[in-house]
């Protein structure tokens, strides 16, 4: 636009334009959950966001302030409900730690290789609905086709396809299937078939390079200031994975990498979780190859229900089972805070007890409340369309946000 | 390693501080109001704590077990040092207010807002305090010990009562519902 | 008077049937997703329980474009007047999927948060029980509702029938959706 040479023309009139608010409402097709934004428009440039959430709030936290220790494992489960064996875990350990329950070797291995599969699901997930809402519906059904075979896998195991309720108290609902072992050997090259097919189809594509890279950027110091944790902190460069830093269960026994990325935008996010399912498959194999055959829950009579003949056949054991099931695992008074490595960074679980069979609070660090927390800034200055790939990539999670 | 952090924290703040303990292996200082911007400062600035990151903020309820009656619990991480801290401002029922650190962290502006809805404590100078979780027009703070589980607020009216045993609409539960002669 | 109307009535004794079988194997959903009964929707709709099979495939993001609404997941009070009003949106003949246990009757979430059931907020067809259901389930309730589809007389959502009852309902007070 020469505007020197038109310079004293009046062929420019300027228009009077006002910013345009835009919901994108509670229900909408490329919001994965139920969040709604708030936009205000100048053109396609978003001028301020305004997120907001609450509408999958289901009272988790009330609800288990009425549950017993071991009915409270259903509602974790449906916390972050695309990896619901790591909150089970979570929840598990916190709560050994305030009975002071050290769990069995092959308890551990089996924690450790089912959140590892459980964070393969979610990284699937994550990346399907990704591809699937910029476009690339293939990917999508290639990530589903994955998740459903560990899904079998997990259905063998724990009985339930998704919400498995699997851990107990100090231990697990049941052994692994004697079969494990063949079943997963014979999954691993299709796995790995399937995520290079979508690395394929998805890290050097054009298209998909040009909406995520360089979209949804934040520095590591924003992100550590906002409380980011998991694989958008590591996407920003800083080297935080709650597996490595403090491990619990044998992920101290296992050799991974921690997957970090370098400008902290939508394509680093996304080659994180790719790069970091290629790790959990490893440390899967791994677990298999050290696990020795032993008990899977410990032998503490405060938490674990005798054996069904002692229930049946003796007083003793009739009791114990009743006052367990009934009156719930008397926790002595006490707090603790546990923490593992959720689908999008720690997951912490704060506890309080007043010495009773029922928790007094149970409070859930989710990781995915403080990612969305610094959307607004994520977003604010970029185009109506970065907000896809943004949102996708930092995996909001309704149940684990909303609780 | 991390007794360490207790100890100078304890030291440092040693006018305000109410009192300290290390159980199950989770440092715990519990302080007054009036400390926490302080502490909250220090625990960012300072390179011997070098706390990068406000983890969680939450509000615990000991209606009938302790006074003071609210407990407002921070936890905080530093990845420098591999520590951890949980920082507990115990506040009355009266006085159910305490200073934002929302421009110190980011992270506890969606936070407060959070223990706000729940637990009605006033974060002051927050930015922005409205509820987070509940809607605009619902009466009371869910969390608390004193509202009921099952004190449904609808938002529409709905075509069958939700519990036909026992009455929803209105909302029976003291000062929180509507005024009754509006009813 | 619509064309029906002056067919001949041998042609309007097939009509029905004609519609009917239409509408049953293309239903156009509105996925009104929430919660984690999402996740196993993904999994009807994709390669291995293929409800595209059964002609119910394309999710249209607009309820004036769709004409089966599946409530998948929980629905809490901050959701419901959205949920409503998306209902209401909908252009007849419309049915109504509950997907789950928490959107049929509040699930386990038996407190303040939750709608115990959306059939307090909008009239359901099929209900769809299970934390989540599996994908047969799901292709189970479908079926069932098309069958319940191909039973309805093609009178049911004449217009004109319509707007006479709605007349004569308004001039005399009706029991159907009374407010509280």
């Amino acid at each position: 636009m020469n505007r020197d040479v038109l310079g004293t023309l009046e062929l420019e009139v300027p228009l009077n334009t006002e910013a345009m608010i835009l919901n994108m409402g509670p229900s909408h097709p490329a919001t994965h959950g139920t969040v709604r934004f708030i936009l205000t428009l100048d053109g396609e440039t978003i001028i301020k966001f305004d997120t907001e959430i609450g509408y999958l709030h289901r009272g988790f936290e009330k609800s288990c302030e009425h549950a017993t220790w071991q009915q409270v494992f259903p509602y974790t489960d449906r916390l972050n409900y695309v990896s619901p064996l790591i909150n089970n875990f979570g929840y598990a350990l916190t709560v050994e730690k305030l009975l002071g329950i050290k769990v069995t070797d092959r308890c551990e291995y089996i924690r450790t290789l089912m959140a590892e599969i459980s964070r393969i699901c979610d990284y699937l997930t994550c990346v399907g609905a990704g591809a699937l809402e910029l476009g690339a519906f293939t990917a999508f059904l290639y990530a589903i086709e994955g998740r459903e075979f560990l899904w079998d896998l997990i259905e063998e195991v724990a009985g339930q396809r998704m919400m498995a309720t699997y851990a107990r108290i100090g231990g697990l609902a049941n052994d692994l299937p004697p079969d494990f072992d063949a079943k997963w050997k014979a999954l691993r090259p299709h796995l790995f078939y399937l995520l290079d097919t979508i690395d394929a189809l998805l890290t050097r594509n054009r298209i998909f390079i040009d909406r995520m890279q360089g979209t949804g950027a934040i520095s590591a110091q924003d992100a550590l200031a906002h409380g980011f944790t998991g694989p958008c902190l590591r996407a920003t460069g800083v080297d935080y994975d709650v597996r490595k830093t403090f491990p619990y269960h044998k992920y101290g026994e296992v050799e991974f990498d921690v997957v970090l990325g370098s400008r902290g935008d939508n394509y680093d996010r996304y080659r994180v979780r790719m790069e970091e399912m290629r790790q959990s498959i490893r440390i899967v194999d791994q677990c298999l190859a050290q696990m020795a055959p032993g008990p899977v829950t410990c032998d503490d009579p405060r938490v674990i229900i005798p054996p069904k003949d002692q229930t049946y056949n003796s007083i003793e054991g009739m009791i114990r089972h009743f006052k367990i099931i009934f009156e719930g695992t008397q926790v002595p008074p006490g707090e603790a805070y546990g923490y593992v490595e959720g689908g999008n960074g720690e997951l912490g679980f704060y506890i309080v007890s007043l010495g009773s069979g029922r928790p007094w609070k149970i409070k859930v660090r989710p990781p995915c409340f403080y990612l969305m927390g610094a959307l607004h800034k994520m977003v604010e200055g970029a185009m109506l369309a970065d907000i896809i790939p943004t949102f996708d990539t930092i995996n909001l999670i309704g149940g684990e946000i909303d609780r | 390693m991390s007794k360490k952090m207790l100890k100078m924290v304890t030291k440092k703040f040693k006018a305000h501080l109410i009192d300290s303990h290390n159980q199950h292996g989770d440092e715990t200082v519990i302080i007054t109001p009036e400390a926490l911007r302080n502490l909250t400062t220090a625990l960012r600035d300072e390179p011997d704590f070098a706390c990068e990151i406000l983890a969680d903020i939450t509000v615990v309820d000991y209606l009938g077990h302790k006074t003071p009656r609210f407990e407002v619990v921070y936890h905080f991480l530093s990845l420098k040092h591999r520590h951890r801290l949980r920082v507990k401002v115990p506040l009355t029922e009266e006085a159910c207010a305490v200073d934002s650190v929302a421009d110190i962290y980011p992270s506890a502006n969606w936070a407060e807002r959070e223990a706000f809805d729940m637990y009605g404590v006033v974060f002051k100078a927050h930015p922005d305090l409205r509820r987070i979780l509940m809607y605009e027009e619902f009466q009371g703070h869910p969390l608390r010990k004193d509202y009921p589980l099952m004190g449904s607020q609808p938002r529409i009216p709905l075509l069958e009562p939700e519990r036909p045993d026992t009455p929803v609409y209105p909302p029976n539960f003291g000062d929180y519902g509507p005024a009754k002669e509006n009813v | 008077m619509g064309l029906e109307h002056r067919l001949p009535n041998v042609v309007t004794t097939k009509l029905g049937p004609v519609l009917n079988w239409a509408r049953k194997y293309s239903l156009f959903q509105y996925p009104f997703v929430t919660a984690c009964c999402g996740m196993e929707y993904m999994a009807t709709s994709c390669s291995r329980y293929d409800i595209a099979r059964f002609g119910a495939e394309i999710p249209r993001f607009s309820p004036r474009q769709a004409d089966l609404l599946w409530v998948v997941g929980t629905v809490n009070h901050k959701l419901a007047p959205y949920l409503r009003r998306i209902y209401d949106q909908m252009a007849e003949p419309k049915w109504v999927m509950s997907f789950g246990v928490c959107a049929s009757t509040g699930g386990f979430y038996d407190n303040y948060a939750a709608v115990q059931g959306i059939d307090k907020i909008i009239p359901v067809d099929v209900f769809i029980p299970g934390c989540p259901p599996r994908p047969e389930q799901v292709l189970d309730a479908l079926m069932l509702l098309q069958e319940k589809i191909s039973k309805e007389p093609w009178e049911k959502y004449d217009f004109e029938a319509k707007m006479a009852q709605k007349r004569s309902a308004d001039a005399s007070p009706s029991d159907l959706a009374q407010e509280n």
